[in-house]
């Protein structure tokens, strides 16, 4: 029998395999799963930024219904094993010990100092209020620039500085590029622009949740991670446990953003705590404790400066950062300046670059990854100071642009980071996304209203972007000092009946990796869309991953799939030609099966060899009777897509109130292997930068609690505080891999937040405004229609 | 919640300290549950507020008195000459209570703007005005209309005037065994309202809300009501505006007018905005506010 | 302990429970209805919306996080696992969502779900904006709404896909598209809940 595909599975928009049991009700979050003889765990956190623990008494606790057992850092401190930091980006950088629990000083509020292992979650959380613990509050830090300054309090005395690191690239260094300070100086324009990334909170909607199980000698952790694998690496070798005895499993997982890829506290805690009750012990964090315990992101001040021509050449750009770590290392937080590092050139021809970015402690929640990573952050500030250049140069900003970009034909393209851009056709994204949006039209209707002095003034902001994806080549993470590899893998098992399992080293919270991978198997093997399994999350099934983060998992798991796919093919051809006692040469795979070229009737699907290799009764000499393979793919450059955001805000300069009338988009993601799954992650990233610029902040008080430490304070939109989003694509493929795609995971979180504020200081220029600090609230935006300052208090 | 900035994080877990409960049918059996409880016993209304309080342990009753069996505490009609709605009323059915609309509107509009459905669904008026928090919506309409709030105590029943219930930040004149039983809405004929309510998102409470009602008469402001969410630590009747109101005939009177709205307020700072654009905000949405109550 | 007595997805219920319990603690912990979910402290985010019948009978929704177990004594509750039909039949909503690609990690979608059927038991034709603002209780971080907002505009529709499309016009579903009724039936098992 021969099964024919017409159409091809990759283009196709598939509706997700994933949802059946997320509509229904059926889904297995960590939090959901109950083993025999489970305890539940709950954590005592320090109510202060910094203090020093003088005593822990927990003995009281055990006298509470239903406690099993109650301990301190104290009393663990030799077996709870330390939280690493994989990305030490220098080779002087100051990483201080993290320890699961506090057991001498904590650092900031929230730090887990004392655990109540009990029969059920309310015993546990009753116990706390029973454990006594004395502390002698120590100065705290919080601001950065104050940290770095002689005689700030610090965060880790026995350091002698807030200073974590200082890193630079300098392209005339580097022999990538000119010199910025001469071209500064030389510079017939100069830009230079302070713009800081305020702290926001990942906020995925499952909180964490872990389950550490350590019956007979091995240990299985269910974690709702984004990176088991990772997770099982470090925990054996901070703790020393054997790492094949260590399972990691993360379940379904209801979101991440990057705030999932911790190794966490409260993860190393649960495996001491199992290990000391000999039982299954669970334990899922309340939204404050979450908010105060999983890591931060952002939280960057940004020195920016444009060199530029009087015609708006770029002839230099350079920047200086200073990036908050918080009180301790997240396991790649010195890291994700630098995966902006090679962004804020942007789609720009920059002859000339210095990036120089130093990290600083403070008695605040550890900062780490948060989607874009870095990206977003460079984005932002290229693409405001661009918005600044034009300004001066009575500019469009589209021109501005246009003027500099690296234009089509101009690909490949060396930037001045010495990286190679493969593909991108920047023209043509800003063509569609300006006809969208009707461009022409909405500046008449600006000049109209600046016209009449419309108390409600109308802006419209324009953001290009390009972003580094397909994390990562490892000889590159290498040469950054990081402490893993960028590479994927995946594996083909084919069953007897033809049926497919396919296992990959990613691992998904969302990104619908079941149907997207089902649907480059489908046309690689010629399987029915149905009958393909994928298999994930899990390391004693996926044994080798590097999990999902950074829109790695399609361009490059992706890649490993298509390779894996190959193997099987390359095998099954054989077979085939066995099976139709022709020469495998003779066989080609088109249409779902082998067939004799120029006889295609002649021809054995998948599932025809599948049957003949488990019965084995008359395979070719030297032939395995199976059709599995394994591939690992390790990239060897980054995927680069780009796209073109534009945003038309009406501002309403008698309140300050800010609302986004249109939000058109338009990427090039590469080659798409799902539209509906793209268009969704686009949505979703646009949401969370338009998030950004208009409503999340986290802040400190000056005692360091976090004021917005829940979702009463710390404002995610609603849908009717969102636009309607009208999301386009142009499709340009990368051309460094078989696949084309190049990854979309980040695209609208990076593109968003510019877009908003550049409207919105674009409705306010004529008033003298050229930047509102982010979130812009309506203080701020207010304050900015007043007197051009928007830097309101609050 | 948003009254208080930072409440929060003195708690991190999320499950309540143990309680006792019970479910009285009567308003009577309610005050003398909530009497024999004394300072341990709490009044559980729609638990919209209060749920989240005991869940982060800022509170620790040992006893709940459920007003949700008490039947008679629920919907809206006409007395002497006054729209009389009961405490246990959630706020889904006095935005939606035809006689609310029709009576008193501005009651039904601020009822509509208060947190999402399911807050709605269960949380209450009497719940409403009895947790005081500077930022509800509710209670800056009772003072803008002059409602009276009726209270059962275990010496019977007694009548507030709005204006004089709301004492201090989450604090109000009910005694520790009163109940909140009925708030009264005197007749207002001829009379015109609308509710501004300013928020970052929709989800989130009011950085400032202004009340506002007006009658006419030949074309001008005869009288106005206007009264202030979240410009202090209680309801603010904006008394400076009111007079100058009086004799407007036109948007440039009123915005005259609102120009006094900052005027005895002492609006809070925080995270949302400073006093200083509290104020601002007042006036802008008291001139928006009594302009289309007025069809300026 | 208190007794209390629910209907949960149309069975009957009776357990002790502490006067503490939140309902939604009950739902998960106790009866195993694990499909109702928590995401905050604080009532915002709508994770864990069922309906309840009130006193009318009429089901609406509420944040069951903010609900204690016994305020529910006599109620039905309806989860989304009582959504669909025995058969597995999804609900109008729930196809609505798989097939407008309105979730992605599915976290926010039970209660997505429930609030967007108490939306349409009021209002079956609902205004884009009114959709926004009747679903604005509920937190979603993954997808920006916009795919959320046209799954309750096709369930509005009878099943329709609105008219405001995908750039990518959506692959039909293949057999499970069969039935074309209103969403804003009554949801299956509660006898309670006709309003
Ligand atoms: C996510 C969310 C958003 C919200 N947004 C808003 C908003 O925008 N605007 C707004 O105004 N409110 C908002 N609320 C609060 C909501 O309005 C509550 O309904 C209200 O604050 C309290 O009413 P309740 O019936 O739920 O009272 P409960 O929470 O049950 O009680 C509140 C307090 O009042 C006491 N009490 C209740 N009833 C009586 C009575 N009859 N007699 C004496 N004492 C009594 C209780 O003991 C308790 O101290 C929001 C709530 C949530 C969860
Ligand atoms: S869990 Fe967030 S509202 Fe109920
Ligand atoms: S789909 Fe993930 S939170 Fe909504």
């Amino acid at each position: 029998m021969t099964a024919t595909i017409a159409q091809p599975e990759v283009g196709r928009a598939r509706l997700r395999k994933e949802d059946a049991r997320l509509v229904t009700g059926r889904t297995r979050w960590t939090e959901n799963i109950t083993l025999p003889g489970m305890l539940h765990l709950a954590i005592l956190r320090s109510p202060y930024a910094h203090a020093r623990i003088t005593s822990v008494n927990t003995a009281p606790a055990l006298d509470r219904p239903n406690v099993i057992a109650a301990f301190s850092g104290a009393d663990v401190a030799e077996t709870q094993g330390v939280l690493a930091c994989a990305w030490p980006v220098t080779e002087d950088m100051v990483a201080p010990t993290y320890t699961p629990l506090a057991v001498t000083e904590v650092r900031h509020v929230g730090e887990p100092v004392a655990v109540v292992v009990a029969r059920d979650r309310a015993s546990a959380v009753d116990a706390l209020e029973a454990i006594e613990v004395d502390y002698e509050p120590l100065p705290v830090v919080l601001g950065l620039e104050e940290a770095l300054a002689e005689g700030s309090p610090l965060v880790h005395s026995d350091k002698g500085t807030n200073k974590c690191y200082t890193w630079i690239f300098d392209s005339a260094e580097a022999g990538t590029g000119g010199n910025a300070v001469q071209a500064e100086a030389d510079a017939e324009v100069v830009i230079k622009r302070r713009y800081v990334q305020q702290r926001l909170i990942p906020s995925s909607m499952e909180p964490r949740s872990v389950i550490v199980d350590p019956s007979g000698g091995e240990w299985t952790m269910y974690s709702a991670t984004q990176i088991p694998h990772i997770v099982r690496f470090l925990l054996s070798a901070t703790t020393g446990t054997p790492e094949h005895k260590i399972r990691v499993i993360a379940p379904d997982v209801g979101g991440g953003f990057g705030g999932k890829i911790g190794v966490t506290p409260e993860e190393w805690i649960a495996f001491t705590a199992a290990n000391r009750v000999g039982r299954p012990v669970k334990y899922t964090e309340s939204r404050a404790e979450s908010m105060v315990s999983a890591h931060h992101g952002r939280d960057v001040i940004q020195d920016i400066t444009l060199s530029a021509r009087r015609d708006g050449t770029l002839t230099g750009v350079s920047v200086k950062l200073i990036a908050n770590m918080g009180a301790y290392l997240g396991v790649v937080g010195p890291g994700v300046p630098l995966l902006g590092a090679f962004m804020y050139n942007a789609i720009y021809k920059v002859p000339a670059y210095r990036f120089e970015c130093t990290g600083v402690f403070t008695n605040t929640t550890k900062t780490d990854a948060y989607r874009g990573a870095g990206r977003p952050e460079a984005t932002y500030a290229i693409e405001r100071a661009m918005d600044e250049l034009a300004a001066e140069l009575g500019l469009d900003p589209v021109e501005i642009r246009r003027r500099n970009w690296i234009t089509h034909e101009e690909f490949p393209f060396t930037t001045v980071c010495g990286l190679v851009y493969d593909s991108g056709n920047y023209e043509a994204a800003t063509e569609k996304a300006l006809s969208l949006l009707g461009y022409d039209d909405l500046r008449a209707e600006q000049a109209a209203r600046r016209a009449s002095n419309d108390p409600v003034q109308l802006g419209i902001g324009v953001s290009t972007y390009t972003e580094m994806c397909g994390l990562a080549p490892s000889r590159i993470l290498g040469a950054l000092r990081y402490g893993a590899g960028g590479w994927e893998s995946a594996t083909i098992r084919v069953l007897a009946t033809g049926k497919v399992e396919v296992i990959t080293g990613t691992t998904p919270h969302g990104q619908g990796h079941v149907t997207a991978w089902s649907q480059i198997v489908a046309d690689q093997l010629g399987v029915p869309f149905d009958d393909i399994s994928v298999l994930y999350g899990d390391t004693r099934v996926a044994n080798k991953g590097m999990d999902t983060y950074g829109s790695r998992s399609l361009a490059v798991g992706g890649i490993a799939l298509v390779n894996a796919c190959e193997k099987v093919r390359d095998k099954a051809k054989v077979v085939a030609a066995h099976m139709l006692e022709c020469s495998a040469d003779d066989l080609e795979f088109t249409d779902g099966a082998f067939r004799v070229r120029g006889n295609p009737e002649a021809a054995k699907t998948l599932a025809d060899v599948a049957l003949a290799v488990f019965t084995a009764h008359n395979l070719p000499d030297g032939i395995e009777p199976q059709l599995d393979s394994e591939a690992t793919f390790d990239p060897s450059t980054f995927s680069f897509p780009h796209g073109t955001h534009l945003c038309a805000t009406e501002v309403d300069t008698e309140t300050g109130q800010v609302k986004i009338r249109r939000y058109v988009c338009v990427d090039d993601v590469g080659k798409v292997i799902n539209p509906l799954i793209v268009e969704g992650q686009v949505h979703g990233g646009v949401a969370q930068g338009i998030a950004q610029a208009l409503f999340e902040d986290a802040v400190y008080d000056e005692s360091g609690n976090l004021i917005t430490g829940s979702f009463a304070e710390y404002l995610l939109p609603s849908a009717a505080d969102l636009p309607t989003l009208e999301a386009d694509r142009t499709e340009t493929p990368a051309t460094t891999h078989p696949l084309g795609a190049k990854g979309v995971g980040e695209a609208g979180t990076i593109a968003a937040t510019p877009a908003v504020v550049n409207a919105i200081v674009d409705a306010l220029r004529p008033r003298g405004v050229h930047d509102v600090m982010m979130p812009c609230t309506p203080e701020r935006v207010w304050r900015a229609a007043q007197d051009g300052s928007g830097r309101g208090s609050s | 919640m948003a009254g208080g900035p930072g409440w929060f994080w003195k708690g991190f877990v999320m499950i309540p300290v143990a309680f006792d409960y019970v479910r009285p049918s009567t308003v009577e059996d309610a005050v003398a549950a909530v009497a024999a409880g004394g300072d341990e016993a709490k009044i559980l209304a729609g638990g919209q507020s209060l749920l989240p309080v005991l869940r982060l342990r800022l509170a620790a009753p040992a006893l709940l008195v459920d007003l949700g069996g008490v039947g008679s505490l629920r919907g809206a009609r006409f007395d002497s000459g006054a729209l009389v709605i009961g405490a246990m009323t959630t706020h889904a059915e006095v935005a939606s209570s035809a006689l609310v609309r029709a009576e008193a509107p501005l009651v039904a509009t601020a009822a509509a703007h208060v947190g999402d459905r399911q807050v709605r669904h269960l949380g209450t008026l009497g719940g409403s005005l009895a947790h005081a928090d500077p930022a509800g919506d509710l209670p800056a309409v009772a003072v803008a209309l002059d409602a009276d709030m009726v209270l059962a105590g275990p010496s019977g029943r007694r009548t507030v005037a709005a204006r004089d219930f709301f004492t201090d930040i989450f604090t109000t004149a009910l005694g520790p065994a009163e109940v909140l039983v009925e708030v009264r809405f005197p007749r207002m004929s001829g009379w015109t309202g609308g509710y501004e309510k300013f928020h970052r998102t929709l989800q989130a409470w009011a950085l400032v809300g202004v009340a506002a009602a007006v009658r006419k008469e030949n074309g001008s402001i005869a009288e106005a009501r206007v009264a202030f969410t979240n410009m202090g630590p209680t309801p603010v009747r904006a008394s400076s505006v009111e007079a100058a109101l009086v004799g407007a005939a036109d948007l440039g009177a009123v915005k005259a007018a609102a120009a006094h709205a900052g005027e005895g307020t002492s609006p809070p700072t925080d995270i949302s905005g400073s006093a200083e654009y509290r104020r601002h905000l007042a006036g802008v949405l008291t001139a928006r506010a009594v302009a289309s109550a007025a069809g300026f | 302990m208190a007794r209390v007595s629910v209907t949960v997805d149309g069975t009957r219920y009776v357990d002790e429970v502490e006067p503490r319990t939140l309902l939604v603690h009950y739902l998960r912990d106790q009866i195993g209805k694990v499909g109702t979910v928590v995401g905050c402290d604080t009532g915002n985010c709508g994770a864990c919306t069922v309906l309840m019948s009130g006193p009318d009978h009429v089901a609406r929704s509420v944040k069951s996080c903010s609900v204690l177990a016994i305020q529910a004594d006599g109620c039905a509750v309806t989860t989304v696992e009582g959504l669909a039909d025995s058969d597995g039949t999804l609900h109008p909503v729930q196809r609505a969502f798989h097939e407008q690609h309105a979730l992605q990690c599915g976290f926010c979608t039970p209660g997505m779900i429930m609030a967007t059927v108490d939306l349409l038991r009021e209002n079956p034709h609902p205004t884009e904006a009114e959709i926004r603002e009747g679903i604005s209780g509920n937190l979603c971080r993954c997808t920006g709404y916009q795919n959320i907002v046209r799954a309750v505009q096709q369930a509005a529709n009878g099943g329709a896909a609105p008219s405001a499309a995908h750039s990518a016009p959506v692959e039909s579903a293949s057999a499970e598209s069969a039935s074309v009724e209103s969403a804003a039936r009554p949801v299956a098992h509660s006898p309670a809940v006709t309003s």
